[in-house]
């Protein structure tokens, strides 16, 4: 573990520091600079090369391929659902509408949205706050409190899970939004141990500088910590956000009544209703399926370099 | 007060002056969401699943104490042989397949250059696909008579299987269906990649190592750290695995597709906690799962401590 304290100097250190309030922003710590790449590979572009292009163009299609398939059986009527062809033989928005009329999606969006930012935005503030308090101060049993943290991750979630359930059950909570979010007051054992590294890579001189100045332990924390900490801040909200958007199981296991659904869970009563059972409906499933997942497309075209390099540094420091 | 021993003494000794104090307060402070979460969310259930394990307890009774019948129980239920079963193939196939679709994304984006990037992204974004509509898509997909997999297979001239509703094929299904989303893990082995210094393969090319030689003599050795992370990560999720197939082959309705060669593990601890209300089972069957993950995370940290490359002074 502690060898990743040392590769892990952030950016922000190297590019001197900026006091000011949403700082620098940068790249996470970890991947190192681009200039001394090729390794195994030349750069020139000789035929191998053009064969590993025209191998990954291929894949490429695999992998897109499956989200074209959906989006355009979402635009055919129900009869050419299955047929397959990429582009409709005749196209139709009425799959969009109809989706509306027998379920409440803008309801559900609307519970999920609201789900979702308030378990990304409380589990990046509490993580950050257990993190800060792990990587600034020195207090006895640090390491095993904190050997404690990383501990928690490895335990499945399944043991927690039914007791868990009759905590938020006899706080009459059970058919309410708030178990797929409060948990998240107390923060999150990889959140803390992702932003404990960053913060343990920032200049110690600077928060010495603060304290002489009278800054006190919250201002230190709030004013100077937290703004140079905004790249690793920002890939524990984008993680979170998705982690709560996509989840099925705890909206199965809280969620009752259908106007409580969050989207994810709402897809699933449709494929229930219009999938099986021999209502077969498979554009309203189709299309429902297209509005859960589109908003996850978006956010990744937004925070696509955060994604990538939070994915790339949580590898490196298994 | 005054003569204290022990670790309390240390304590004592250690955070004596004031502003050490001060710190030592502000820290417990910061930690304390934490430290509530701990014991509210994890230490308190651990210890009442431990002990639900051993009732019987359907929420609206109180649990009754019934000792190790859930356990005895257990062994007998065929059902759980069968999840058993299902989670164990599913996971010996997976995982290895996971590990080398994803090294081998990694090793030919490595190759491609400026490129990279763009395929890189191509690669990801299944990751961001919710679950749940995974599930669909495997349905549709691999739907036997007109789904695309047998379409592009009779391009071939292949006779594809009812990939979803013959016992045989639902598994292989799940499997194919898993790898859309290496995603992740190509972009962990591709970063690893890129930290291979450069001289070493500089060296064994002097050397006189060919393509090959490289790859296994050097390229493996130093990316095994990150080989081993994306094996293990993906050993305790693959056992754990849940929401394709549930969405897929299970839930309320579901008549036609209810299909024990689908039947997880997890699914089945599922069904026997929130639709069954057999609380106290399903928590027995959570110490079996618990166990089972430990005993096999424990062998791969055993066996990595021989495969398992680290730089001279790194841990």
């Amino acid at each position: 573990m502690s060898a990743s304290t040392d590769t892990a100097r952030p950016a922000a250190a190297a590019r001197g520091v900026d006091l000011t309030p949403g700082g620098p922003t940068g790249p996470l710590p970890t991947p190192p600079p681009r200039a001394a790449r090729p390794a195994g590979g030349g750069r020139r572009w000789g035929p191998g090369r053009v064969v590993v292009v025209m191998a990954l163009v291929a894949l490429t299609g695999v992998f897109v391929y499956p989200f074209v398939w959906l989006v355009s059986a979402s635009l055919k009527p129900q009869g050419e659902v299955f047929d397959n062809r990429i582009i409709p033989l005749t196209p139709t928005l009425e799959n969009y509408v109809n989706v509306w009329a027998e379920a409440p999606m803008l309801l559900w969006l609307g519970n999920t949205v609201l789900v979702t930012v308030l378990a990304a935005v409380t589990v990046t503030v509490s993580s950050a706050m257990v993190a800060w308090g792990f990587a600034y101060f020195r207090f006895p049993g640090r390491g095993p409190l904190f050997g404690l943290v990383l501990a928690t991750m490895m335990l499945p979630g399944a043991v927690t899970m039914i007791p868990t359930f009759l905590i938020w059950n006899s706080l009459g909570q059970v058919n309410t939004l708030t178990p797929l979010w409060a948990g998240n007051l107390f923060g999150s054992a990889f959140y803390i141990f992702l932003l404990r590294q960053f913060f343990l890579g920032l200049p110690r001189e600077l928060f010495e500088a603060a304290k002489l100045d009278g800054a006190g332990n919250w201002a230190i924390f709030r004013r100077i910590a937290m703004p140079l900490t905004k790249p690793a801040l920002v890939v524990t909200l984008l993680f979170e956000f998705q982690a709560a958007w996509t989840d099925l199981m705890r909206p199965l296991i809280y969620l009752r009544d259908s106007d409580k659904f969050t989207i994810p869970r709402g897809l699933k009563s449709l494929l229930d209703q219009f999938g099986f059972g021999g209502n077969w409906h498979w554009e309203i499933i189709v299309t429902a399926s297209v509005i859960t997942t589109v908003p996850m497309i978006i956010l990744f075209f937004l925070g696509q370099r955060h994604f990538v390099e939070g994915i790339a540094t949580t590898g490196s420091k298994g | 007060m005054t003569a204290l021993t022990g670790p309390l003494a240390r304590v004592r000794a250690q955070v004596s002056t004031r502003s050490q104090r001060r710190d030592l307060r502000a820290a417990l402070l910061f930690i304390s969401p934490w430290a509530v979460g701990f014991l509210v969310f994890t230490a308190w259930p651990l210890l009442y699943s431990a002990y639900l394990s051993l009732t019987d307890y359907d929420v609206l009774n109180d649990p009754s104490f019934i000792g190790l019948e859930n356990y005895r129980t257990l062994l007998e239920d065929d059902k759980i042989a069968l999840s058993l079963r299902n989670t164990i193939f599913y996971t010996v196939i997976q995982v290895p397949a996971y590990v080398l679709v994803s090294l081998g994304l990694a090793m030919l984006l490595n190759q491609a250059g400026r490129a990279a990037g763009f395929f890189r992204t191509a690669f990801y974004l299944p990751n961001m696909t919710p679950p749940v509509a995974v599930g669909v898509l495997l349905l549709l997909i691999f739907n036997g008579q007109n789904g695309l997999i047998n379409e592009v297979l009779g391009f071939f001239g292949i006779d594809g299987p009812s990939w979803t509703t013959d016992p045989n094929w639902v598994k292989p299904a799940i499997i194919v269906m898993s790898l859309w989303s290496v995603g992740g893990s190509v972009i962990i082995l591709l970063a690893a990649l890129r930290n291979v210094p450069t001289e070493l393969y500089d060296a064994a090319r002097v050397d006189g190592a060919g393509p090959w030689q490289r790859t296994w003599s050097v390229t493996l050795p130093m990316i095994s750290p990150a080989l081993f992370f994306v094996t293990v990560v993906n050993t305790i999720a693959a056992f754990q695995t849940f929401t394709e197939t549930y969405t897929a082959f299970f839930g309320s309705g579901n008549s036609t597709y209810s299909n024990d060669a689908a039947l997880f593990f997890s699914i089945y601890l599922f069904q026997q906690a929130f639709q069954f209300l057999n609380m106290g089972y399903a928590s027995a069957m959570a110490w079996v799962l618990f166990v089972i993950i430990m005993v096999i995370t424990v062998i791969q940290l055993r066996v990595s401590r021989r495969l398992v490359y680290l730089e001279g002074e790194q841990r």
